[in-house]
């Protein structure tokens, strides 16, 4: 049974299906055989890029002219989903890469800059990483402590650090964010392109995860990182800056999730109909069928809310807070789908040959970053109260 | 060096099939479709063709109503310069009528090699690369595993019991295509992109006369439930009776 219960692929054009079934392919022949054992390795796999970039998956919804494939918003939030039917480390990957260094040179970058870095990165050639979580703010960013100074020459100097920075230990360039000028006030934010070969500049990876194991989680120091005057992201200006990024982000993970969960769903079903305890199949008891239905309930209505607000971000009319809905939704019920289905797998279910343990575990980062599922709470309760938790 | 391909659309395969109340065609309530998986290998394997010369085309040919621009497009994603459709409503069941058309549509194309996949997963008659090889008056090779083009000549090895078979032949020619060839790649995401901006162009089908129809189709009988008999040696004796007696294969 094709877990799309609700035909959503009749909603798809028919360039979002070839999408889709290019990465899927993708993802059934070069990621499955591998990602478990990557896992248990505690090993991104790097080998896997330059078809990821040949196939057109990084910064895929940006414009032809800057080396990208031009896509709309659903056929990218498609290409996440099925990053992540294969990994949320791989999806994770793709999703600061585009989302989050491309786009936002993109969107605050100088045409030169855009020249500079987006067809390398689209190729595969720059890996790129997004600074903006440090050690103690994480949830405040606006308490960030990293400092950029502006020198007499235009040029800048950079101190503080950032953590939990995806592929931070593979990357050639960061995009980090700063406050200026020893202003401590939010306002003062602003993006810098870094490249990491820069004197001063350390990465060092996060060891011990249980989680994301296929992902590279790395700490970035910056001891006087001197940067050119053109490292400075032009347009970048305040808060509002990153966290459009993270919008960027938020919107992709809600569609990842779908397909985290929908490896799941397959893994549990397959294996309910299969697994005979009892002199018959599983999935012929009631208590499985239950976990069955529910499963694929949430599927399908995380599967409606992410292709609708697809349609509203291509029609320019989507908000920060339907985005926040959508990722705490969606990371939600996928991380209970894993769960369930992990219970249904019995005792396999612990292995690493199996899914549904490894997203299981992927899925309590996915649910903390980009904004933790608490976080998006309250911005939802902002939204319908117009009363601020926050502060 | 100019390449055609001729493609069909067909059901995915991997699904259990109905058939349709007229009872002479299947269901197509939910199926999927896509590029004929033998056909797939000969436009990955023409693609390959002008990718090591350097030089030259690859066009691709399909028949039937507008859906099959679907798998067209698929084709021009995956690299081709251009597609044909050769309309008609319903694709008959009849490969002298299908050929007609795709002769009446390649002879004059120019080109210097025409593929086929060696028989298309459906119909699964693998016919109709000699009606045209025949209308066309060209050399056909079927069921080439490997293909080469040199010095406007072609090589090509087809698998027969128990060994190889290695054919020459001049150009031009046709060839169908068996698997292990090359495996499709699959379209890139600009190649998607690419695709909807190279031509398709839309012709009628100059089908030739249909002389075959389907009567009746029918589902093979359910398969009756097995017996245990026992288990390990035990079991043998009767085993053995019952394969000599009831099933007669002893």
């Amino acid at each position: 049974m094709n877990p799309d219960f609700f035909n959503i692929e009749s909603a798809l054009s028919e360039e979002e299906r070839a999408v889709r079934d290019s990465v899927r392919r993708f993802v059934d022949e070069r990621v499955l055989p591998i990602i478990g054992q990557c896992y248990v390795d505690g090993r991104f796999p790097r080998e896997l890029i330059p078809a990821m970039a040949e196939l057109g998956v990084l910064g895929a919804n940006l414009p032809e002219e800057y080396g990208c494939a031009g896509l709309n918003n659903v056929s990218y939030g498609l290409i996440m989903q099925e990053l992540e039917r294969g990994d949320s480390g791989i999806r994770s990957f793709a999703s600061v890469q585009g989302a989050l260094v491309m786009y936002p040179i993109y969107a605050f970058g100088s045409e030169e800059q855009k020249r500079e870095w987006l067809p390398r990165m689209a190729k595969g050639e720059a890996i790129g990483c997004f600074g903006l979580t440090e050690s103690d703010f994480g949830s405040n960013p606006s308490g960030m402590v990293t400092m950029a100074m502006e020198q007499p020459d235009g040029t800048w100097i950079l101190n503080g650090g950032k953590m939990w920075i995806t592929n931070g230990s593979q990357a050639h360039v960061s995009v980090v964010w700063a406050k200026t000028n020893g202003d401590k006030e939010a306002s003062s934010i602003r993006g810098f392109i870094v490249p990491t070969n820069m004197a001063g500049f350390k990465a060092k990876d996060v060891k011990g995860k249980l989680s994301l194991r296929a992902s590279d989680t790395s700490e970035l120091t910056f001891d006087n990182v001197h940067l050119p005057a053109t490292a400075v992201l032009p347009k970048s200006g305040g808060l509002k800056s990153p966290l459009m990024c993270l919008t960027q982000a938020r919107y992709g993970i809600s569609w990842g999730a779908i397909g985290a969960a929908i490896a799941c769903f397959e893994e549990a079903l397959s294996y309910a109909r299969n697994r005979v305890m009892f002199d018959r199949p599983i999935g012929g008891f009631q208590i499985q069928q239950v976990r069955l239905a529910d499963m694929l309930t949430e599927i399908v209505k995380a599967q409606l809310v992410s292709l609708h607000l697809g349609r509203l971000k291509d029609a320019g009319t989507f908000t920060p807070q339907q985005v926040s809905l959508a990722k705490r939704n969606n990371v939600d019920i996928a991380t209970n789908v894993a769960r369930e289905a992990r219970r249904l797998l019995g005792g396999n279910g612990i292995l690493a040959e199996y899914a549904s343990m490894r997203h299981m575990a992927n899925l309590e980062s996915v649910y903390t970053y980009e904004g933790t599922h608490d976080v998006h709470s309250l911005i939802l309760g902002q939204a319908v109260t117009g009363l601020n938790a926050f502060s | 060096m100019k390449i055609a391909v001729c493609i069909k659309r067909v059901p995915e395969m991997d699904v259990t099939f109905k058939i349709a109340p007229t009872g002479k065609a299947v269901d197509e309530t939910g199926l999927k479709w896509d590029m004929s998986d033998f056909d797939g290998y000969a436009v990955e394997a023409a693609l390959q063709l002008t990718e090591k010369a350097g030089t030259g085309e690859v066009h691709v040919i399909s028949l039937g109503p507008d859906v099959v621009q679907e798998t067209l497009r698929k084709a021009l994603s995956m690299g081709v310069a251009k597609a044909v459709q050769l309309k008609c409503d319903t694709v008959p069941f009849d490969a002298y009528a299908i050929g007609t058309a795709l002769a009446a549509e390649l002879k004059d194309g120019g080109y210097d090699l025409i593929m086929f996949g060696k028989m298309s997963i459906d119909g699964a008659n693998g016919v109709t690369q000699f009606v045209v090889a025949e209308l066309l008056g060209l050399p056909l090779v079927h069921a080439c595993s490997k293909l080469e083009i040199a010095d406007g000549k072609g090589s090509a090895r087809r698998e027969i019991e128990g060994g190889g078979e290695l054919v020459s032949f001049a150009l031009p020619a046709i060839v169908s295509i068996d698997e292990g060839i090359a495996r499709p790649r699959y379209p890139s995401l600009k190649g998607i992109m690419a695709a909807k901006r190279k031509p398709l162009e839309v012709r009628p089908a100059q089908l030739g006369e249909v002389r075959l129809t389907i009567e009746t189709m029918e589902l093979p009988p359910p398969r009756a439930a097995g017996r245990i008999i026992g288990e390990g040696a035990a079991a043998v004796p009767e085993l053995v009776a019952l394969l000599q007696n009831e099933a007669k294969v002893l």
